[in-house]
C-alpha cells in the first residue's frame, strides 16, 4: 500500500478533505505538522517513515512550506509541488516573468527596486497601476494606485515597515473588464498535472479585489477550450503540479475580436485552496489531487 | 469540555477534531491550535497569527 504524507502547519478543511479522499482510495495516509519537523543533513526517509513515499506540501506559511519542501527533496522524497514550482509561484515577480517568457497573455507589469524607481515608473506609465506585494496572498496589500497622493502614502508606509520585500515594487496595469461584464470578477482554475479540473468565477464583495479569502463570492465557471488551453500553458510555464491559475477577462484585448473571451493570466498559486470550489465543482477536486500524487509515487 | 485559557469560557471542541486544527473561543475570539489529544483530554496552544507569507 502506498503511504502518502500530507504536510501541514494549520489543519484546514482542504487538508481534511485530502486525508479523507486518500483513505477512501485505500491509501495509507499520514499527517505531518511541519512545525514539529527536526531534520538534519544526515536524515534519510527511513528515519521518518511517516513521510511515506510521496508528500503533499500544504503549509499555509509560504516560507515554512518552501523550506520543508527543500529538506524533503534533499532526502530524495517526491514532493508536490516541487521546490522549483513553489519558489516560482511564491514570488509574483518570478511567476510573472515565467508567464511572459512562455508567451502567455499576462498584464503588463513594471518592476522597480527602490521607491525612487517606483515613482519614475508612474512618471513613465502614468496612473493607475496596481501594486502587489511580491510575497503574499489572499489579496493582502493589493490596491490600485490612482494618484500621486496614494503613491506617496504607500511608499511612506513601506519605508516604515522596511522589510526586504518592501523595497521590491511590483506594479501592474489595471485590466479593464469587457463592457458586457458588470461585476468585478476573475476566474480561478485548478489544474492537476496540467489538466484543468474545476473553475469558478470569484466576484468581488464590493471592492477592487475578488479573492474568496476576503469575501469574494464563488460561482461555477465552465471550462471553455480557451480557459483550458491557458490554464495548461500556465501550469507548464511554472513547472506543473497542483496549482490555482487566476485569469481576468480583458476588455482591451477583446476589442475587434468579437468572441468576448480574451483572457490574461495574472497569477499562479502554489498551495491552492479549494473548499469553496469543491462544493460546486463537477469533479472531485481532492480525489484528483490524491490520484495525481499516487501517480507521482509510482514513478 | 475545555476552558479558554484567556477568558475561561467553555470551548466546544468536536470529538473528531484532529491535531493541528484551530479552535476559536466563542466569547473572546482567541484562536487555539489542538496540539494533543488523549481521550477527552485536549491540549491547546495559542494559534499562530496570520503571517505576511500566509496564503495560497
Amino acid at each position: 500500500m502506498t503511504r502518502l504524507c500530507i504536510v501541514f502547519d494549520r489543519l484546514r478543511s482542504e487538508e481534511k478533505m485530502l486525508k479523507a479522499e486518500a483513505q477512501s482510495l485505500g491509501c495509507d495516509v499520514s499527517m505531518f505538522d511541519a512545525k514539529t519537523a527536526i531534520l538534519n543533513t544526515d536524515t534519510v526517509p527511513e528515519d521518518m517513515p511517516q513521510l511515506g513515499c510521496v508528500v503533499l506540501e500544504r503549509c499555509v506559511s509560504y516560507f515554512r512550506g518552501l523550506h520543508m519542501t527543500n529538506m524533503l527533496e534533499s532526502m530524495g522524497l517526491p514532493v508536490i509541488n516541487t521546490y522549483g514550482v513553489a519558489s516560482t509561484c511564491g514570488n509574483k515577480m518570478h511567476m510573472t516573468i515565467r508567464l511572459k517568457r512562455a508567451n502567455i497573455p499576462t498584464p503588463k507589469t513594471h518592476f522597480a527596486l527602490s521607491s525612487e524607481a517606483a515613482k519614475k515608473v508612474f512618471e513613465i506609465a502614468g496612473y493607475p497601476l496596481v501594486i502587489k506585494p511580491v510575497i503574499g496572498s489572499w489579496g493582502r496589500g493589493v490596491m490600485p494606485i490612482r494618484d500621486h497622493d496614494t503613491l506617496g502614502a504607500i511608499i511612506e508606509a513601506r519605508a516604515v515597515t522596511d522589510g526586504p520585500f518592501d523595497r521590491i515594487f511590483y506594479l501592474q496595469e489595471v485590466v479593464q473588464k469587457p463592457p458586457h461584464i458588470k461585476e468585478t470578477r476573475d476566474i480561478r482554475v485548478i489544474t492537476v498535472g496540467g489538466e484543468p479540473v474545476a473553475a469558478m468565477y470569484r466576484r468581488s464583495a464590493g471592492g477592487f479585489r475578488a479573492n474568496v479569502a476576503i469575501g469574494g463570492d464563488p460561482e461555477p465557471c465552465k471550462i471553455t477550450p480557451r480557459i483550458a488551453e491557458l490554464a495548461s500553458a500556465a501550469s507548464e510555464a511554472v513547472g506543473g503540479g497542483i496549482l490555482g491559475i487566476d485569469m481576468m477577462e480583458d476588455g482591451a484585448r477583446c476589442k475587434g475580436k468579437g468572441d468576448g473571451e480574451e483572457l490574461v493570466v495574472h497569477e499562479v498559486n502554489n498551495t491552492v485552496e479549494f473548499k469553496g470550489l469543491s462544493k460546486v465543482a463537477e469533479k472531485n477536486i481532492p480525489k484528483s489531487m490524491i490520484q495525481y500524487a499516487l501517480g507521482i509515487a509510482k514513478r | 469540555m475545555t476552558d479558554c485559557p484567556e477568558c475561561d469560557a467553555k470551548l466546544n471542541i468536536p470529538d473528531d477534531a484532529d491535531l493541528g486544527e484551530i479552535i476559536s473561543c466563542p466569547d473572546c475570539g482567541a484562536d487555539y491550535e489542538i496540539v494533543g489529544k488523549d481521550g477527552s483530554e485536549v491540549s491547546l496552544k495559542q494559534a499562530e497569527t496570520v503571517g505576511e507569507d500566509w496564503g495560497e
